[in-house]
């Protein structure tokens, strides 16, 4: 009996607060918290660059206390990562839910046509950008990028095998800008399942190169399989430390420096849901800087050699436009756009 | 010799109360998460990866590894007591545990089938004590061509398996490969066979398949029979291990052979799953019993379980020493492996000894405590099979339905789970056979890839298969493999089976 008075109590008390935040919009700026658990979607599958760092952030939330509710941290890769995206786009009115994205969130509508874009999704913030580096074996010993691309220059249509992550996402659209500096030589790009096996598979010689994500290859750099000849960014790595005998991120060179003139970086990037209010996105924001403090991120984002740069508000949805833009024109210069657009 | 200095070391740093107690939480959960089908041993370890990271990495290592165990015998008690699968490997374990189960030999079956886990993940761990460096070698040779090589193998040792019709068989395996295609296509980026419904893009999931096709197929087969859970008969002997056990030691071989495979099958990495089908299939093939798999032999079951398991452990191995994970757990692993600070590749041998050797000796430990565990369990777990069928029956309905949901979060997958229910008790009503379907369906995604990639590599030479003595030995075999039911049919004698069902 006094448990249904006392529900009937609080219920009576939350219509009243609705009400009265309903009536009175902006008048109290009570700060909004999340009221039960944030599911944290991955558009991909375990074990990923995606998956490692939601799950990273998902502990650094709870070692650090950031956030009273719980995480629950689920995978939703299906159709490359559509499957992800398109329950966002459904569940708009629910502020409890957030994404990280990968190139996907660009590659997977323009390649495969699945109904989604950014704009479906609020905006949280750019937590970092992944870098893409090029790979060849060791063994092969290219003196630099230009070596190398002269190489292919010099080969056979084709007979240059680039392996790398997926089809038509950010692997192949940076092979696709690669053949514009080729001469028309083509590269024979061969699709795998993960970045890490990739990387073993051009340790084994089964591919001459791959443009896989520092963190995919630096094991096999450390072991002196694999040498890193570019890196795609408009400036070199800002870590100094040393990560092999006698080299460190930052001792590799741009790829425009050596002659190869293409820059590519994948957003890691958080989403909420479409309905989101203002001060639920400036909720999820604070959050992430919180996480971003960490002496653990900082040491994870050096680990991974990211491009530590954070963007909210109007200037990451400017980043946001140009960047999907970038990707329609590489992508139909490619031809990997979906039949129906 | 080196490695046993250095292994003693590693038992130095295991052998702790706190780590013998996470190893003993791991063990349970990971039987826990063995046995609800669909949440499998990778969503388990990724789930608490998280609570981990307070930890020191051996211990955390030592605990996820534990779930990785535990969900590696778990998945064997569905199999045997309800024809469902807990586990994607432990698919195979089906065919004669069920059969046992409904003979009134649950706890043999079990008995067996944790033993024989057992004997393939210790085989494992010692061929990664001693091997280690040799085998990580070995692996890097492994191209697309060499992979679809192995697969083709698989597909070719479980030719000809099916008692029924060959063409029913055909089109069994067809139809798997007809439901793998559906999704993503891997190779182009594109959306197949779709249909322009969302739902489809995920493909249809093997988990949610399998655990209609078996589970809710079976509990459609019992109520037509009666509702009576044939297995009723079970009754609790309590010397059930040692009555087990005295069969083991005449199955030598097919212990042997399913180390081996599974072992290879780790490495390669082609995962548990092939790899028990491969052992049972093998099996079914070379031994002297064979021709009475899928009735309820012990061998059937000792076969798989084996195989599954010594694959799971020498999946650790490539991960590692390369950094490539060979199942998906082991995937899980590795993103943890990187957030407590280790590089796995080839120098974390050299450079992290102390946590690569803590680890190598809490396989061998945490294989030790998970035995006793599950075999402590094993009337435990018999007993069920004594709850009347018209109160179990709505509660395996119940943890089906939960498991397909797991799998994706979906519910589409629920109604999916149905239909291949139904799917099922029609497959088995006009004696088509479950096993090709499930084994196209299971690895009919990446045999496809593998092909294909070897045939963007030789530009469409299909002799690339052959273009080296280790995709060509693999090929050669299988294709001697996949023609050998022929052969035997046109040279050899009739088996009994063939007389008993006159095509």
């Amino acid at each position: 009996m006094i448990g249904k008075s006392l529900r009937k109590t609080a219920i009576a008390l939350a219509a009243g607060a609705a009400m009265l935040t309903a009536f009175a919009p902006g008048a109290a700026r009570a700060e909004w918290a999340p009221t039960k658990a944030v599911t944290f979607i991955i558009p991909a599958g375990t074990g990923g660059g995606a998956d490692q760092m939601a799950r990273f952030i998902q502990g650094v939330i709870q070692k650090n206390n950031l956030l009273d509710k719980p995480v629950v941290v689920i995978n939703k890769g299906g159709g490359a990562g559509a499957e992800g995206f398109i329950e966002m786009k459904g569940s708009a009115k629910d502020p409890h839910k957030i994404i990280i994205t990968l190139s996907n969130l660009f590659t997977t509508p323009l390649g495969t046509g699945a109904p989604f874009s950014w704009k479906d999704m609020k905006p949280v913030a750019m937590l970092a950008l992944d870098q893409f580096i090029l790979w060849t074996n060791a063994e092969k010993n290219y003196a630099d990028a230009k070596a190398y691309i002269d190489a292919v220059k010099a080969g056979t249509d084709r007979q240059f095998k680039m392996g790398g992550t997926g089809s038509k996402q950010e692997d192949q659209i940076i092979t696709a800008a690669i053949e514009k500096q080729t001469d028309g030589k083509k590269f024979t790009y061969v699709p795998y399942d993960g970045g890490g096996k990739v990387a073993v598979q051009l340790v084994g010689g089964h591919i001459d190169s791959s443009v896989n994500n520092p963190i995919e290859a630096v094991a096999q750099w450390r072991g002196k399989q694999l040498k890193p000849l570019c890196i795609f960014d408009s400036k070199r790595s800002t870590y100094t430390e040393k990560v092999t005998d006698d080299m460190a991120w930052s001792d590799i060179p741009t790829c425009t420096e050596a002659g190869l003139p293409v820059e590519y970086q994948m957003l890691r990037g958080i989403f909420t849901t479409a309905g989101a209010t203002d001060e639920q996105v400036a909720f999820y924001v604070d959050l992430f800087k919180k996480v971003l403090a960490t002496e653990d991120w900082k040491e994870f984002m050096k680990k991974g050699a990211f491009n530590q740069t954070f963007m909210s508000g109007a200037e990451f949805d400017k980043w946001l436009t140009d960047t999907e833009a970038k990707h329609k024109e590489l992508m139909q210069g490619a031809g990997f756009l979906a039949a129906a657009q | 010799m080196e490695e046993i200095g250095s292994l003693l070391g590693g038992f130095a740093v295991a052998i702790s109360p706190y780590n013998i107690a996470l190893m003993v939480v791991g063990i349970v959960l990971g039987v826990v998460i063995g046995v609800l089908p669909g949440l499998g041993g990778a969503n388990g370890v990724a789930i608490l990866l998280p609570l981990t990271f307070g930890m020191d990495p051996t211990s955390a290592i030592i605990m996820l590894t534990s779930i990785y165990w535990g969900a590696l015998f778990g998945g064997a008690i569905t199999a045997v007591l309800f024809n469902i699968p807990g586990e994607p490997w432990s698919v195979a374990t089906t065919f004669d545990g069920h059969p046992m189960a409904q003979k009134g030999k649950a706890d043999e079956a079990l008995v067996g089938a944790f033993t024989s886990s057992f004997v393939g993940a210790i085989f494992a761990v010692i061929l990664i004590t001693f091997l280690a460096p040799v085998i990580a070698k070995f692996a890097l040779r492994f191209g697309p061509a060499e992979f679809f090589a192995v697969q083709f193998l698989t597909f070719a040792s479980f030719l000809g398996m099916g008692r029924g019709s060959p063409m029913k068989t055909l089109a069994s395996m067809c139809l798997g490969f007809a439901l793998a295609s559906v999704g993503l296509d891997g190779v182009t980026g594109t959306l197949r066979l779709t249909f322009g419904h969302d739902e489809l893009m995920n493909g249809f999931k093997f988990l949610v398949a399998v655990i209609g096709l078996f589970g809710i197929g079976e509990i459609l087969s019992s109520m037509e029979e009666g509702l009576a859970f044939r297995g009723a008969a079970a009754k609790l002997k309590m010397d059930a291990v040692i009555r087990t056990w005295k069969q083991l030691p005449s199955m030598a071989v097919t212990f042997l052979r399913s180390c081996i495979v599974g072992c290879w099958m780790g490495i390669t990495p082609g995962g548990a799953t092939p790899a028990s089908f491969m052992g049972y299939g093998l099996a079914k093939r070379f031994s002297k019993r064979g021709r009475f798999f899928g009735k309820g032999e012990l061998e059937g079951v000792v076969a798989p379980e084996t195989a599954a398991h010594a694959a799971g452990t020498a999946a650790m191995l490539p991960m590692l020493t390369l950094g490539i994970p060979g199942s998906p757990t082991a995937a899980v692993l590795l993103g943890g492996l990187l957030i407590w600070g280790l590089q796995p590749g080839p120098l974390l041998f050299v450079e992290q000894k102390e946590f690569v050797w803590g680890l190598i000796a809490s396989m061998y430990m945490g294989n030790v405590v998970g035995l006793v565990i599950v075999l402590t369990c094993v009337p435990l777990f018999a007993a069920i099979l004594r709850v009347p069928f018209s109160i179990i029956a709505p509660a395996i309905v119940v943890v089906c339905a939960i498991g397909a949901y797991t799998v994706n979060n979906a519910m589409f997958d629920v109604w999916m789970m149905l239909v291949f229910g139904v799917l099922g008790y029609l497959f088995t009503k006009l004696g088509y056979p479950l096993p090709p379907l499930v084994l196209a369906l299971v690895l009919g995604d990446q045999a496809e890839s593998s092909f294909r990639q070897a045939m963007l590599t030789s530009q469409g030479d299909v002799t690339v298969f052959w273009h080296n003595w280790l995709s060509g030995g693999i090929m050669t075999l299988g294709v001697a493999l996949a023609l050998w039911p022929l052969v035997s049919m046109l040279f050899g004698k009739k088996d009994d089976d063939a007389v008993a069902n006159p095509a």
